[in-house]
C-alpha cells in the first residue's frame, strides 16, 4: 500500500505462533477476497456494468493516498475502457480526516441526483478545499443539482448509514488503509499504481 | 497490567513492529475506528510493540487511539518473544494478532508477512467463532 509495501510475500494462514519461531516460508499467501459482491442496485459503478474486469477501491475522500491514486484510477480506466467497470465505495477515516465523513456525504447528495461520479471526481481534484463546504455547493449548483436538496441532506446525514455499511463492508474484506483496491475481487496489496493495478486486473 | 486483569472477556493481542509506520492509515487507526465492533464481543484490544512509553504516548495522541498501547521496552521483547512473535535481527516485534478466550486461552493467531497490514477482518471472523462456540457450550 502507498509505496510502502513492496517486499516478497508470503505468510502462513492459522499458523499457530506458538508452534513456530523462525521458519515462515511454508504456505503461499491468499490475499483476502472482497466480502460484498459487486450490486448494480447499489454500487456506484464507471463503465459497463457487466464488463469482464473489475476495480474497486475503498477509498476517503480527505486521504492524500487516495488523491494520489486518483489519477492512476484514470488512467487504468482509460487503458482498459469498456474492458473495465470501477466501483468505488466509502471508507472514510473520521478518526485522523476530520473532513472525510462530510465529504462521502456530499457525494452521496449528488448522487441522489444523478451525479455521483462528477461529484466524486471533483472532490479528489479539490481536496485541499473540503474544509470549505461552499465549494462542493458551488460546484453542485454548477451541475444543475437542487443546492437546497443538497445541502439538506448533508445536513441531515441522510447517507451516513450507507457511507457506514460501506465501511464495515470494507473491514470484513480486510481494507486496511486507504486507498484499498480489489482487482476482480480479490485484495490488490502491490502498489496503488496504474501498472500494478492494470497487471493485478489481467492477471487475476 | 495483566491478561488475568481481563479474565471473563476476549481479549485481542495485536503486536505490531513499531509507532509512526508512514502509511496513511496504519493498522492501529484502522483498530480505533473498528473498536465499536470489537466491543459488540465485550472484547479488550491491547497492542503492543517494544516502543518505549514516550513514543507510545505521543502515538496514542497523534492516531487518536481509543485502547491501551503497551511498551515491551525492558526487558526489551519480552513478552513479545513468550508468543513466538519477536524478530531477533532486527529487534522489533512481528505483526502478530492473538485472540485469547475469557479463560485465557488463545483461540485464534495470525502472523503477517511483513509490510503487510493484515485488517480487522480475521480478529471479527475469531470474535464470531468464539461467540459461537459459548453458545454450544452452554446449550
Amino acid at each position: 500500500m502507498s509505496g510502502t509495501t513492496t517486499v516478497a510475500r508470503k505468510r502462513i494462514t492459522g499458523k499457530t505462533l506458538l508452534e513456530t519461531t523462525s521458519k515462515e516460508t511454508a504456505g503461499e499467501y491468499e490475499a483476502p477476497r472482497l466480502a460484498v459482491p459487486v450490486t448494480p442496485e447499489r454500487d456506484h459503478i464507471e463503465g459497463a456494468v457487466k464488463a469482464a474486469l473489475t476495480l474497486v477501491e475503498y477509498g476517503d475522500y480527505q486521504c492524500p493516498y487516495c488523491g494520489a491514486a486518483y489519477p492512476e484510477v484514470k488512467k487504468v480506466q482509460k487503458k482498459l475502457g469498456s474492458e473495465l467497470r470501477f466501483v468505488f465505495r466509502n471508507f472514510p477515516l473520521t478518526n485522523i480526516h476530520e473532513y472525510a465523513m462530510n465529504a462521502a456525504e456530499t457525494a452521496e447528495a449528488a448522487s441522489a441526483q444523478g451525479k455521483f461520479w462528477p461529484m466524486h471526481d471533483f472532490l479528489y481534484e479539490h481536496q485541499p478545499t473540503l474544509g470549505n463546504t461552499s465549494v462542493a455547493l458551488g460546484y453542485a449548483r454548477k451541475l444543475g443539482l437542487d443546492g437546497q436538496k443538497f445541502e439538506r441532506e448533508i445536513a441531515q446525514h441522510l447517507y451516513q448509514k450507507r457511507i457506514k455499511d460501506d465501511f464495515m463492508g470494507g473491514v470484513r474484506s480486510g481494507v486496511n488503509g486507504t486507498p484499498t483496491f480489489y482487482v476482480n475481487g480479490i485484495r490488490h496489496d502491490e502498489d496503488a499504481v496504474a501498472r500494478a493495478l492494470i497487471e493485478g486486473l489481467k492477471q487475476t | 497490567m495483566s491478561l488475568n486483569d481481563f479474565r471473563g472477556q476476549p481479549v485481542i493481542l495485536a503486536f505490531y513492529p513499531a509507532d509512526w509506520s508512514p502509511v496513511c492509515t496504519d493498522q492501529l487507526s484502522l483498530y480505533a475506528m473498528v473498536m465499536p465492533e470489537f466491543k459488540k464481543f465485550n472484547a479488550e484490544l491491547l497492542a503492543i510493540s517494544v516502543d518505549n512509553i514516550w513514543s507510545h504516548l505521543a502515538f496514542v495522541k497523534d492516531r487518536k487511539l481509543n485502547f491501551p498501547v503497551l511498551a515491551d521496552f525492558e526487558p526489551k521483547g519480552g513478552v513479545s518473544r513468550k508468543y513466538g512473535a519477536y524478530k531477533e535481527r532486527i529487534g522489533e516485534s512481528a505483526r502478530a494478532l492473538f485472540v485469547i478466550d475469557d479463560k485465557g486461552v488463545i483461540r485464534w493467531s495470525h502472523l503477517s508477512p511483513d509490510g503487510i497490514n493484515p485488517g480487522a477482518d480475521g480478529i471479527l471472523s475469531a470474535l464470531e467463532n468464539l461467540n459461537k462456540a459459548q453458545t454450544t457450550e452452554k446449550s
